[in-house]
């Protein structure tokens, strides 16, 4: 069958969420996740048209150390601002980065990192896709900012998913 | 599970992480009512959604691991959820944002200040 080893991925990921919820490796628990999780798989197969196949493992692994840090970093750039002065409050605003990323599992992971990262919030993509629009709290430097964007997240991104 | 018999250390280090989250959503909500528009504002409330919800499930993951006598870091599927769900929310508000400043632009026929290039 053609949908089995991204159908095998998600359902192992499915699995491993079950056991950890129920923090158990009972016998009991194991059957019963097992069976609900290729259930609910094979249930909502149908809503998941398109396969996702991450590879490189490490790139990935590397790229969330790398998100992990900047959180941290952005977290007290952020507090800075709120207990800054007004004049720092008031720099925000909306830029456009140029996007080469494609894939619809990358551009739905990129979104959660912009959003993760204090500071930055994605505000859409335009129709064709060439476009990503972000809010900045603190927009003074826009070549930065495309540069941390493509190169730290996105590029990254296209190796793991492209 | 006995919370009582925690050695001081874990005990201190526990405590100083949750209130350095605290801290931070607190920073964060003040946030809310120092930024000055609703765009800027959705930045405040990140401060308590990651790196304050952070301090608190790694105390959690401290406290339970020590009195259950074993690692516990169910915790960390918290972590995954809330990344996973809150850009949903975060750009329907700002989505929402940009289309009442657009019709709000329509609506003048004299052109506000550009805050959306």
């Amino acid at each position: 069958m053609k949908g089995w080893p991204s159908l095998t991925l998600f359902t192992a990921s499915l699995y491993g969420f079950w056991l950890l919820l129920n923090d158990t490796f009972a016998p009991g628990q194991m059957v019963l996740g097992l069976v609900l999780t290729i259930a609910v798989a094979l249930g909502t197969a149908a809503m998941r048209p398109l396969r996702a196949r991450p590879h490189h493992l490490f790139a990935a692994i590397r790229l969330l150390f790398v998100v992990v840090g900047d959180i941290i970093r952005s977290n007290f750039a952020v507090a800075g601002i709120i207990l800054g002065s007004v004049k720092r409050r008031s720099n925000s605003g909306f830029m456009k980065i140029p996007m080469d990323l494609r894939d619809p599992y990358g551009l739905a992971v990129l979104a959660c990192i912009i959003t993760a990262v204090p500071g930055t919030v994605w505000a859409g993509l335009s129709a064709d896709g060439r476009a990503l629009t972000i809010h900045v709290l603190d927009l003074q430097d826009e070549e930065a900012w495309v540069r941390t964007i493509k190169y730290r997240y996105e590029r990254p991104l296209m190796e793991i998913f492209e | 599970m006995s919370v009582e018999n925690i050695p001081a250390w874990a005990d201190l280090l526990a405590s100083s992480l949750l209130v350095l989250g605290s801290v931070l959503a607190l920073i964060g909500s003040a946030g809310l009512l120092r930024l000055p528009d609703l765009f800027s504002r959705i930045h405040g409330p990140t401060l308590g959604n990651t790196l304050g919800l952070g301090c608190v499930l790694l105390a959690s993951i401290l406290i339970a691991s020590i009195s259950a006598g074993r690692l516990v870091f169910q915790e960390i599927l918290i972590t995954l959820f809330v990344v996973a769900t809150s850009p949903l929310t975060a750009m329907l508000i700002i989505r929402a944002g940009m289309y009442r400043e657009r019709v709000d632009r329509g609506k003048k026929a004299t052109p506000q200040q550009d805050t959306m290039h």
